[in-house]
């Protein structure tokens, strides 16, 4: 009933060759071929980012493009960002030490969005910050440590600050009763 | 002793796989044989279903079984079950997993496709003929309330659900003796659930044990087991859910589903695994949201700006269906005087229905409405007196020596609502610092200098949390030494098993990172009641905490008589139970496991069960009251209706707290809900019941370019209820936001006597009011 072509392309640095039907999306080749079911889909509608993966390095929606679109391209999801099982790239590790997700459903493209975003723009401000991930939607986090998080992963890759341990050292012990949260405006 | 787990800044153990792209959620799930279904819905509000032809849908290729309710076996064609049953539920009427005759929303399951592929059963729904017969809709609560209304449904007497009051006092006499009155009359519109997660479901049968596996994207898989056990008239033993991964749930996923029960139907029809994964333009129409409600409300004031009763009445939509009985309702009324002293109130709340998609929870639940209820009163109460705002909540706040105060209201069980602690007073004036008001008439000052109009608003709150029955927790040490804390409460991304192994590390002195935590599998935990209402943090962490302190005991006990060492000499600390006076007198956790759990030819010390755990269900005794001062600063623009959220002020308190980082994303993810209810979500239907806004360029979601920087101060008044001091943390930034920002809109614009009647808030509505206002200065 339905013809199907065979594709080339490349995802996180290995070459695969997949049979699909021309209505498939680049998403659902990911997650239901591939098995690469980090990126997410979240509205199939192109407004809330989820499926952002990277296409020869530019950020896109894997729910707009199809799969054929994508032959002979370069993909790389948010399971690629990481340099071995051990190591997290630096947008992974500050999403991790600013509390940047919660449910963790949007964060897969939420951090391709910003890893496209601090390769063009390695020192942003923080409404740079705020307009680049405006295509981004998250229900939990209130962005607010997502912002934090991509200004420190930009630090950490401009080699200005070293990354973050893995845990800070600070401890209930010596803390006020009260705390107070405040960040410079 | 190592350093102390609970109350740090932890990190969350959830995140390594979640920022690798290595979740589990039910869409990521792979089954050997998998099908995939797809939901024919009603594209009518109301309607009787004449005829419906599937021959086509059955006949095409790669589809495997077309379902419809002449399909179903006796139990599926009744009504689904109600989970929540009310004496107070005047109509309960639920859905029957396919419609059987008659349609009342856009939506409701019509017929099931389950096919090779989710293209091909969505290919296949297209083949489906639906022949209806329309009836009249209702979709205004006002008009719904009204006798002589259409009907939601055909044949009902009225679309009245319930009548819910909140009664105490004697409000005549107060109104009697009333220096003044004020008079508010405003409609609330709290929008979707949106998680980024849709709704999805996978069932198996496991023919070898006869038993039932469903995955679902739920907040409270031991909900959804037992629904399915009364609804197919199984033992729950034979019905086991998981709760994998879930993206986000918000409230609508702590309900029972009729897909929940369908992919179920059609796993055990088809013997092979079936998935369901919802669309968004399904999430838009199928998943429960909270819409409407419209409060008119009368205050009586004394000389001193004192609130001494409340009358009026509320109207609530309940949508077509009552899938969740009057949980919602309950919270619209039960926290109505707020963090008040209000001795004389009578409201009564209409619950009713409409032709549209079926109200439940949303963040924060009725909480919202009633603290917006509440604010507004106060603010008329400003209005009419001139006091400061701040200075009318002082004076009608619960004094800070009246607790535990009980407030009049009663809930849901008839029992009296008691405010455990708290210090309103003193969250009010820690907001008023952190957000500079002292500061704010000179900013004012200068942005009007400049052309530009900034405002600032207030808005105070309490947070019924951590409510009963319970959870569990079983807490085990094994062989190897590594703490297994086994618990019912599942997480959508509230940090559960972090807070959880906080407590646990503390409690054993063992390492944070030694403690493994399993949760949203009935299968790994016997029994537990729901991640709703703000109430896991507290209960569970009041069991684990009980659990872990039986572990710690049992291991004393043991190691004493290991070691010849009296149990008050001994503590545990680095993973072993040591001698308090001697460093070389110690015995391991993982050694205690392995002796109490010797295998064949060994015997188990006596007195002891062979094994090192513990299981606790301990709850809190009363509610613990979470309560909050919020301050919104905004600029509004005259010529477009504009509104830019410039900075924002949270006091918060939540006791004490298990993770402030945790605590702090609560509350930013909860005001930014809060300002999303404010200024953009809208769930619109047409007259005819048609959902106009099913995409995220019609509905329109918070985006971090729209949102403030929050700043946050945390007062810490632990709750006496339970030994941690615990209080829920979920929902007390949701609660006042919509308040804040609307009086902060009012307070921009004072000089036009903008009112705001309605939220959200929108560009032209605000337009329209600053147009009126800047015309009746004309005229005066």
């Amino acid at each position: 009933m339905t013809d199907h072509r065979t594709i080339d392309l490349t995802v996180n640095g290995q070459r695969y060759s997949a049979d699909v039907e021309p209505r498939t999306s680049l998403a659902e080749l990911l997650r239901d071929k591939l098995d690469l079911t980090g990126t997410h889909v979240g509205c199939e509608h192109g407004v809330c980012g989820a499926c952002t993966v990277l296409v020869d390095g530019d950020a896109v929606r894997a729910c707009l493009m199809l799969a054929v679109q994508a032959a002979g391209r370069e993909v790389m999801t948010a399971e690629g960002l990481a340099p071995s099982p051990e190591a997290l790239h630096p947008v992974q590790a500050a999403f991790r030490n600013n509390h940047a997700l919660q449910c963790g459903f949007c964060t897969p493209g939420m951090m391709m969005s910003v890893t496209a975003f601090l390769r063009d723009n390695p020192a942003p401000t923080e409404t740079e910050v705020r307009e680049a991930i405006s295509g981004n939607i998250c229900r939990c986090t209130g962005y607010q440590g997502i912002v934090a998080a991509t200004l420190e992963a930009a630090a950490v890759l401009r080699g200005e600050i070293p990354a973050p341990p893995k845990q800070p050292k600070e401890t209930a012990h010596g803390r006020e009763a009260t705390g107070r949260a405040r960040s410079p405006r | 002793m190592g350093v102390r787990q609970l109350g740090a800044r932890v990190h969350r153990v959830e995140d390594e796989a979640l920022i690798r792209g290595q979740g589990n959620y039910v869409d990521d799930i792979k089954l050997p044989g998998m099908l995939h279904a797809a939901f024919l819905r009603a594209d009518q509000a109301h309607a009787m279903i004449r005829s419906i032809d599937v021959d086509q849908a059955r006949a095409m290729a790669g589809v495997h079984a077309v379902l419809t309710w002449a399909d179903l076996p006796a139990p599926l064609q009744a009504q689904m079950v109600q989970t929540y049953p009310s004496p107070a539920l005047v109509q309960d009427l639920r859905p029957t997993p396919l419609a059987r005759d008659e349609v009342n929303h856009v939506g409701q399951c019509v017929a099931m496709v389950i096919a090779d592929s989710r293209a091909i059963a969505e290919d296949a729904l297209a083949l489906i003929g639906v022949d209806y017969d329309t009836l009249p809709v209702v979709v205004d609560i006002r008009k719904a309330a009204e006798p002589g209304s259409p009907t939601a449904h055909k044949g009902a007497p009225d679309n009245i659900a319930a009548r819910l009051p909140a009664r105490w006092g004697d409000v005549n006499a107060a109104f009697d003796a009333a220096h003044a009155t004020v008079q508010i009359a405003d409609w609330h519109h709290r929008g979707g659930c949106h998680s980024m997660e849709t709704r999805g479901v996978i069932a198996q049968m496991v023919p070898a044990t006869d038993e039932i596996t469903v995955w679902s994207s739920t907040q409270c898989p031991y909900l959804i087991r037992r629904a399915l056990a009364w609804q197919f008239g199984l033992p729950e033993t034979q019905i086991r859910v998981i709760a994998p991964d879930v993206g986000g749930g918000f409230g609508p996923k702590a309900g029972f589903y009729v897909e929940e029960i369908m992919v179920m139907e059609a796993a055990r029809r088809l013997r092979r695994p079936v998935k369901w994964i919802e669309d968004r333009r399904e999430h838009f129409v199928a998943t429960n949201g909270q819409r409407d409600s419209y409060w008119a409300l009368e205050a009586a004031v004394d000389t001193e700006g004192r609130i001494t009763a409340v009358r009026g009445q509320a109207i609530g939509d309940q949508g077509a269906f009552t899938p969740y009985g009057l949980l919602l309702p309950f919270t619209m009324v039960a926290p109505l005087p707020g963090p008040y002293a209000i001795r004389n109130m009578d409201v009564e709340l209409l619950v009713v229905h409409t032709n549209t998609t079926p109200n439940t929870p949303v963040r924060g639940a009725g909480r919202p409405n009633a603290a917006y209820a509440m604010e507004r009163l106060i603010e008329a109460v400003a209005r009419q007196t001139g006091l400061a705002p701040d200075e009318v909540r002082r004076r009608n706040f619960v004094p800070r020596d009246a607790f535990p105060y009980e407030t009049g209201a009663k809930n849901r069980t008839g029992a009296p609502v008691v405010y455990d602690s708290g210090d309103f007073q003193g969250c009010l004036s820690k907001a008023m610092d952190l957000a500079d008001v002292a500061g704010f008439a000179q900013r004012q000052q200068a942005a009007r200098a400049q052309g530009r109009h900034i405002g600032i608003g207030f808005s105070s709150c309490i947070e019924d949390t951590g409510n009963p029955p319970y959870e569990g927790a079983t807490v085990r040490v094994d062989a190897s030494g590594t703490v297994f804390v086994e618990t019912g409460a599942a997480s959508q991304g509230q940090g559960h098993r972090t807070v959880i192994a906080q407590v646990v590390a503390d409690e054993l002195g063992v390492a944070f990172e030694d403690v493994r935590v399993v949760l949203g599998d009935t299968a790994r935990f016997p029994q537990g009641a729901g991640t709703v209402a703000s109430r896991v943090g507290v209960n569970v962490g009041t069991a684990t905490h009980a659990a872990a302190g039986e572990v710690r005991t049992k291991a004393i006990a043991l190691a004493a008589q290991i070691l010849e060492i009296a149990e008050e000499n001994l503590e545990l600390a680095d993973g072993a139970v040591r001698a308090r006076d001697n460093a070389n007198a110690f015995v391991t956790l993982a050694d205690l496991a392995t002796r109490l759990s010797p295998l064949v030819g060994g015997s188990v010390p006596a007195g002891f069960a062979p094994i090192l755990s513990a299981t606790s269900y301990a709850a809190p005794k009363g509610m613990p009251h979470a309560s909050g001062s919020n301050i919104a600063e905004v600029e509004v623009d005259l010529g477009t209706g504009d509104v830019k959220v410039l900075r924002y002020s949270v006091a918060h308190d939540c006791g004490t707290m298990m993770n402030p980082m945790i605590v702090d994303g609560q509350i930013i993810g909860g005001v930014v809900h809060g300002i999303g209810n404010a200024l953009f979500e809208q769930m619109i239907y047409d007259d005819a019941g048609q959902p106009q806004t099913t995409n995220y360029g019609e509905y329109l979601l918070p985006l971090a370019t729209e949102m403030p920087h929050i700043d946050i101060v945390h007062q810490i008044t632990p709750s006496p209820t339970n030994p941690l001091g615990l209080k829920g943390a979920g929902e007390g930034g949701t609660i006042p936001a919509a308040a804040a920002i609307v009086a902060a809109i009012e307070n921009a614009l004072a000089e036009f006597g903008v009112v705001i009647d309605r939220y959200p808030v929108t560009p032209e509505r605000l337009c329209e009011m600053i147009d009126a206002g800047a015309a009746h200065h004309a005229a005066e």
